[in-house]
């Protein structure tokens, strides 16, 4: 049963790496600004729940603090560059 | 990379959930890579990211109580939709005056 797990948390951590690729596949091909906000967003997402999955594994408690502090600045990031795109400008005057 | 026993019963639904959460972060991003239009593309981002931080969040919870694990769900269940709106508003904005 332990050796099951250990390898669905090695499946698991592989496809959030997988997923991270595609994002940055599209985040460097993206037409417009806002697909490449877009994959940035999921590209952040998806290296946090690397981050969250190599907790599971490895039963430490740091890694759960860097995905909570990857999330944060990964969620002010996004809607820093979502208003500049919406009117230019990131704090209304 | 072997710090973490998990024993017997507990390790089944922690692995299938795993399996399931990180299916769906992929399968996210697929659509990511290939949906046609912004509007489509906007649809399977935000089904990967709550769906597969749900599912492994959850496993998380079975295999280590934390109150970490709560802490990011919630966060996570907060902004992903704000996120969102305010791009698809950035988007909208952005289509007409073009």
């Amino acid at each position: 049963m332990n050796t099951f797990f250990q390898l669905a948390a090695a499946f698991a951590a592989w496809c959030c790496i997988g997923a991270m690729c595609i994002s940055l596949m599209r985040l460097a091909r993206g037409p417009t600004a806002q697909d490449r906000v877009l994959a940035f967003d999921s590209f952040y997402l998806s290296g946090m729940l690397t981050l969250l999955i190599l907790g599971i594994r490895s039963a430490s408690p740091v890694y759960f603090d860097i995905a909570l502090l990857i999330a944060i600045f990964g969620f002010i990031g996004t809607t820093a560059l979502a208003k500049f795109l919406l009117q230019g400008e990131v704090i209304e005057p | 990379m072997t710090g973490l026993t998990v024993d017997g019963w507990i390790a089944l639904p922690a692995g299938v959930l795993l399996i399931a959460g990180g299916l769906t972060t992929l399968t996210g991003a697929l659509g990511l890579a290939r949906m046609r239009s912004f509007y489509a593309r906007m649809h399977p981002t935000t089904m990967g990211a709550t769906l597969g931080t749900g599912c492994i969040v959850i496993s998380s919870l079975l295999v280590s109580a934390s109150p970490h694990d709560i802490l990011i769900a919630l966060f996570l269940l907060i902004t992903s939709p704000v996120s969102a709106i305010t791009l698809m508003r950035a988007a909208i904005s952005r289509t007409r005056a073009s």
